[in-house]
């Protein structure tokens, strides 16, 4: 087995919805090794969105421990967890989130901003990641010049701009059509080839099935755990 | 992040939305523009209120006769002769901050020139009268030595006494009668409007003062020198309160004053329409200043208000930030920086709109207008204050949110 990169314990999370608590997370207990590809699956209620967000240190459990590359994130701050997430973590979602009116490469550079990265290399490190995901011919068009698919490449370019330990994609291709899907998926394997570890959240087994190993949740518990024979995105491209 | 960065941050924000920044600023460009011009406007005013009672005459000192003490009962000023044609030639002299200091015997008469008459008020004076009152002769000349001594019988005359003993005729070297005295006019005294008290200042004859003493008023005056009045003009830029001090002590001095006995002359000036004049500026100022504060909180609560907006718009934007690694702090300064950096550049718009629109107002409506450093640096100051103030709620806004909820935020 190789070396651990998440290990949470009995993680729990409760809402208050008015005078209801609600169990949205009840004692979670999973390692993810490093250079894992990883989906988490569940309807919605089964609190794979929590658990996203507890991963993605945006939020504090109510209960348990998390150790993110050896550290105990769930002691932290908000502004330690910031800068955990400035430094560990880099996240794609499924609106891709750009800042419009924004350059890619200035899209990209942003995680650099809050970082310790110096002005003068930013653009240079934002510039090689638009290269890595193939929009190096695109770095000065704005958002509402690029189609849906390249815009989430500029997004996964921005999550790797920090050179992240993980990479958390929430529902990564669910505003995309089937095909530019599969290119998207193709990219996000070939980072993990290239030893990247990756969460994906979805609710498509298309998606799903991409990933090496599958975590399905149900009512706040993990209700499966197995690994996958990962379909080759590229391969289905050709 | 540094400043630099978050600076760098927010303007890239500013411009990404330029006209929303560009309205945003309007309220602070208009409030800015209008405290330079109200204050410069403000200011000619001032400016030429002073001119005008300066042209009145505010540095004149009047000195007067002190007033008997008969049985209890007291005279009015000028009741017992206490001051003298010597004490007017002594400030002349002695007083630093005196430029001309004139001694005035006054009487009444009926002045006669050929079948005219009419009835005024002379004045025994010096040479010196015309520049204490800042009187041209429109026609003719001054006093001169010899005339002073020797109790020269020559006169000059207002435009309203040539007007109604000569009419259209020249007056110069005719001969008037002033109590049957006959004198010959040697010049004419130029219009010079209406002193306070609404008296005519041009209806006046004047003559040297030995003249009115001599042969004019008779022998009740012949045998002192004392004079009714002591007209006396304080240098310009001299302080009007010194002046008056050194006056009093050289006077007291000249008179044989002890300490703690009251002084046995009058002493007048101005000084109340100064005061009068100095209150209503201060009304004025404190009125601009209300005025220039309303339209700076306008254009304060329209910042507020605009960054609100933007808060909320940019929603999405904030829970990128900090999900991406901005801690709160990050994000306080970034709007911070957006409202302040929007408040000073409409600012030094405002700057530049409220000097030309002072230059445009002295150039076409011909006010005077006067730009003062002080109103602009107070206006960009203003303007930066206003930016931090108000841009702080919105910021402290953005910067609470929760980077999950404001992922979400739809």
């Amino acid at each position: 087995m190789a070396e651990t990169l998440i290990r949470v314990e009995r993680l729990a999370k409760e809402y208050r919805m008015g005078s209801n608590i609600v169990m949205a997370l009840r004692g979670v207990s999973l390692t993810i090794a490093r250079g894992e590809f990883v989906a988490v699956m569940g309807p919605s209620g089964s609190g794979k969105s929590t658990f996203m967000n507890l991963l993605g240190c945006l939020d504090h459990p109510s209960e348990g421990a998390y150790w993110l590359d050896d550290e105990e994130v769930s002691r932290l701050s908000g502004d330690a967890l910031a800068i955990t997430r400035n430094r560990k973590l880099g996240f794609v979602f499924q609106h891709f989130n750009l800042l419009a009116r924004t350059t890619a490469l200035d899209n990209v550079s942003l995680p650099l901003l809050y970082s310790e990265v110096p002005a003068s290399e930013r653009k240079q490190l934002a510039a090689h990641r638009l290269q890595q995901v193939g929009l190096a011919e695109r770095m000065d068009h704005h958002p509402s010049q690029l189609s849906g698919g390249q815009q989430q490449r500029v997004a996964i370019a921005r999550a790797l701009v920090n050179n992240p330990k993980l990479v958390l994609a929430d529902e990564p291709t669910g505003a995309l059509d089937s095909r530019t899907s599969i290119e998207i998926m193709a990219l996000l394997q070939q980072l993990n080839r290239e030893g990247i570890t990756i969460v994906v959240v979805t609710h498509e087994h298309d998606v799903a099935d991409f990933a090496g190993r599958i975590i399905t949740f149900r009512d706040g518990q993990v209700m499966e755990d197995k690994t996958n024979v990962a379909n080759d995105a590229a391969a289905m491209l050709t | 992040m540094n400043f630099l960065a978050t600076l760098r941050v927010a303007l890239l924000a500013l411009r990404v939305n330029k006209m929303r920044s560009a309205l945003t600023m309007l309220g602070i460009i208009i409030g800015v523009a209008a405290v330079i011009i109200m204050i410069a406007v403000g200011n000619g005013a001032q400016a030429r209120v002073e001119d005008q009672i300066r042209s009145l005459g505010s540095n004149i000192i009047m000195v007067l006769s002190g007033s008997t003490m008969a049985g209890g009962a007291r005279g009015g000023s000028g009741s017992q002769p206490t001051i003298f044609e010597d004490d007017a030639y002594a400030l002349n002299r002695e007083v630093e901050e005196i430029q001309a200091a004139a001694p005035t015997l006054r009487g009444t008469g009926q002045v006669i020139a050929g079948n005219a008459n009419w009835s005024t008020s002379f004045y025994g004076t010096t040479p010196e009268y015309l520049d204490v009152r800042e009187w041209a002769i429109t026609e003719g000349r001054n006093f001169e030595a010899a005339e002073m001594n020797g109790a020269g019988k020559v006169a000059l005359i207002g435009l309203t006494v040539a007007k109604n003993l000569f009419g259209d005729q020249s007056p110069v070297d005719q001969v008037i009668r002033v109590r049957k005295v006959p004198l010959v006019v040697i010049g004419v005294l130029d219009r010079k409007g209406q002193s306070m008290t609404g008296q005519d200042q041009v209806d006046i004859i004047l003559m040297p003062i030995s003249t009115a003493r001599k042969r004019v008023l008779g022998a009740a005056q012949a045998k002192n020198r004392s004079v009714t009045t002591i007209m006396v003009k304080v240098r310009d830029g001299a302080d009007m309160a010194t002046a008056d001090a050194r006056m009093r002590e050289l006077l007291r001095q000249r008179h044989r004053l002890q300490q703690g006995q009251d002084d046995d002359f009058f002493v007048r000036n101005l000084s109340e329409i100064l005061q009068a004049q100095e209150a209503s500026s201060k009304v004025m100022a404190l009125l601009l200043a209300a005025v220039a504060s309303v339209s700076l909180l306008v254009g304060g609560i329209g910042i507020m208000n605009i960054m609100l907006v933007s808060v909320t718009e940019r929603t999405r934007e904030i829970g990128l930030r900090m999900a991406v690694g901005a801690r709160s702090r990050d994000i306080l300064t970034q709007f911070l920086v957006e409202a302040t950096t929007l408040s000073l550049i409409g600012g030094a718009i405002g700057i530049l709109l409220g000097v030309s629109g002072a230059m445009l107002i002295a150039d076409l409506a011909s006010w005077r207008t006067e730009l003062s450093a002080s109103s602009i640096v107070l206006a960009a100051g203003f303007a930066g204050v206003v930016g931090i103030f108000f841009g702080y709620y919105p910021a402290r806004k953005a910067s609470r949110l929760l980077p999950i909820e404001a992922l979400r935020y739809e």
